[in-house]
């Protein structure tokens, strides 16, 4: 095939993404559902990857992945677990609970690896009817022209050019699109190493993650124990700044020393790698029509579970707001909001990151002093537990001072302030237990509080034209016995407020948008224009639909 | 906004002085660090205004610069 006719083929391409990690893999299932189709998923690697990297994957990502068809397929072939227990030296120090409180639809979090998550995904792609993932196709050239993307590829039948309204670049920490582009990520780089290590041993610690403080048998630096299905356990050594990675790799050196950690040697090695890692990220995720996701745009150390975390939540953000746009929905000006939401959450990633990282190999000998007068005052001040520091773990951003974000009711519950990703609850429909984020489903969603004498006729007519709308507005009405969806355990109420007439507009990606104490359809109007994008660029027209 | 009492504020001085010093009798210079740390740690923690305890650092690393 010549170029030409390449190019002419494939006109119905709407977008290109780039790298067929968790992250690309999401965003393309995403846009699947949303209705976009001529969706082409490339990757530069031969096949699936081998190795197993991203293991932990938290509560939100589960909801997205629910809401993806694939959230039960995950937990029941991951590890459960909520509990963290912090040691120093020999000693537990403490526990923390991930998940203190009953009435969530998907645990704390799991522990799968990243191979299986992607092949769940891969599995899923399929049964939407895609065509799957073109492997070995590497991205060697990209031009940005008025209304689309011009990539140049190498693939095993030869270079071939392809064009696309869009391009998401989820290629990883060496994004080869972000070299294109002559982008640089900056930040800090760490000199500290690590060994990372699965190996398949009996299981005889529980589902805990479990973290040590001068391990017994690993003087002087920290480690990090997971448990993973099928009997492997992740294990991550701190090595210090002056270990070497190639004697490091070498089996000779790996297995003494996972044997004097597990104490024993009655386990099987299946993967190991040295790392170091860095705490950067680009200046803007968006690129003209060029848009960065996960570790393309930001990474951070491991410790937090934040890298793949936050990449799927990255994904969650776009899609909807490509789907608008592609759709003609919304203006192009909507992914300016995905620059702003989601560098701000890389912001807060990468600072969490860095301060664990900053505790767990402190940068001078006083700092270190400091760190071990903590770890020795937790045994007997519970305050000084507070300051150990071995990762926070992944809990979904709040978009705070979102340009999308509407009014507010600052009484209403602060867990789902506008920004926040909607608390899941339990309630009834139709007489059936079920959970709130299924019944919220990937549209913006008015959840109104039916007032006990039943649905006012404004209201109902007010969501009769919402319905209608090119980008519709529908309205779960939560109430007592009488609605549709009933509150029985009263976690929505204590969630949410329960002010009879009450609104919480939310978002596609399931995010609050705006709360109102009373029912304005003008003000919930004005609100969804904003939360589309509309009030922040009025002068842009909307693109025809 | 609370600022940092910075007139006397010990109703002993001299016997306060003492009582301070005599925390580090008999320790080595390692474990008076130590002894110094979670010294640092307990106060911050009864202090917890993070206004408060700004003026100090900086008064503290400034006081001979």
């Amino acid at each position: 095939m010549t170029m030409a006719e390449q190019r002419a083929s494939d006109l119905s391409t709407t977008v290109i993404i780039v790298g067929a990690g968790p992250v690309g893999l999401a965003v393309t299932i995403d846009l699947l559902l949303r209705g976009i189709s001529g969706v082409m998923l490339v990757d530069e690697g031969e096949g699936p990857a081998t190795g197993s990297r991203a293991i932990c994957w938290s509560r939100r990502t589960l909801e997205i992945m629910s809401r993806l068809g694939v959230g039960r397929t995950l937990i029941e072939r991951g590890v459960t677990w909520q509990i963290g227990r912090v040691y120093d030296g020999g000693d537990e120090l403490f526990r923390f609970d991930l998940q203190p409180e009953a009435g969530y639809g998907h645990p704390a979090f799991i522990n799968l690896s990243q191979q299986v998550l992607e092949a769940v995904l891969v599995e899923r792609l399929a049964a939407l009817g895609h065509r799957g993932v073109a492997w070995r196709h590497r991205v060697t050239g990209l031009t940005q022209l008025a209304d689309r993307v011009r990539l140049t590829i190498e693939t095993p039948s030869g270079t071939q050019v392809f064009e696309a309204g869009w391009v998401v670049a989820a290629d990883g920490a060496g994004s080869t699109v972000r070299e294109c582009l002559g982008l640089h990520a900056a930040g800090r780089i760490f000199d500290e190493r690590f060994l990372i290590a699965d190996v398949r041993a009996i299981a005889d610690s529980g589902n805990d993650r479990r973290f040590w403080f001068h391990p017994p048998l690993h003087a002087g630096h920290s480690a990090l124990m997971h448990r993973q299905p099928e009997g492997v356990l992740r294990i991550d050594l701190q090595l210090g700044p002056g270990a070497d990675p190639v004697e490091e790799r070498k089996p000779e050196r790996i297995m003494p020393r996972l044997e004097r950690v597990l104490g024993h040697s009655r386990f099987e090695l299946v993967w190991a790698s040295i790392y170091v890692f860095r705490c950067v990220r680009l200046d803007r995720f968006v690129h003209g029509r060029v848009l960065f996701a996960g570790d393309s745009a930001h990474q951070v150390s491991p410790f937090g579970a934040r890298g793949g975390n936050s990449g799927i939540q990255d994904a969650d953000n776009l899609a909807w707001k490509l789907a608008l746009v592609i759709a003609g929905r919304a203006v192009p000006h909507l992914l300016e909001s995905y620059n702003v939401e989601r560098v701000a959450a890389a912001d807060e990633n990468i600072l969490h990151s860095t301060r664990a990282t900053d505790f767990m190999s402190p940068r001078s000998g006083m700092a270190t002093v400091l760190r071990d007068a903590v770890l020795d005052l937790a045994r007997t001040e519970p305050f000084a537990r507070s300051l150990i520091n071995s990762g926070r773990l992944s809990i979904p951003t709040v978009l705070e001072g979102s340009p999308l974000n509407g009014p507010d009711v600052a009484e209403f519950p602060r867990l789902a302030r506008p920004g926040a990703a909607c608390p899941d609850a339990p309630l009834q429909r139709d007489g059936r237990p079920g959970w709130l984020l299924d019944q919220l489903g990937q549209g913006f969603v008015g959840l109104y509080r039916l007032p006990s004498r039943g649905l006012p006729v404004a209201v109902a007519a007010a969501a009769e034209r919402w319905r209608r709308r090119a980008v519709p507005l529908s309205l779960l009405m939560v109430g007592g016995a009488l609605a549709a969806v009933v509150d029985t355990e009263g976690v929505v109420a204590s969630r949410y407020g329960n002010e009879p007439g009450s609104l919480i507009l939310v978002r596609p990606d399931q995010h609050v948008a705006a709360r109102f104490r009373a029912f304005d359809s003008e003000a919930i109007e004005a609100a969804l224009e904003r939360a589309r994008g509309n009030d922040v660029v009025r002068q842009e027209a909307p693109c025809a639909v | 906004m609370r600022r940092l009492v910075d007139a006397l504020n010990l109703a002993d001085p001299d016997g306060f002085y003492g009582e301070l010093v005599r925390v580090y009798d008999g320790l080595d210079r390692d474990a008076a660090e130590a002894v110094s740390a979670r010294l640092i740690l307990l106060l911050c923690n009864h202090i917890g205004d993070l206004t408060v305890l700004r003026e100090v650092f900086a008064r503290a690393r400034n006081a001979k610069e």
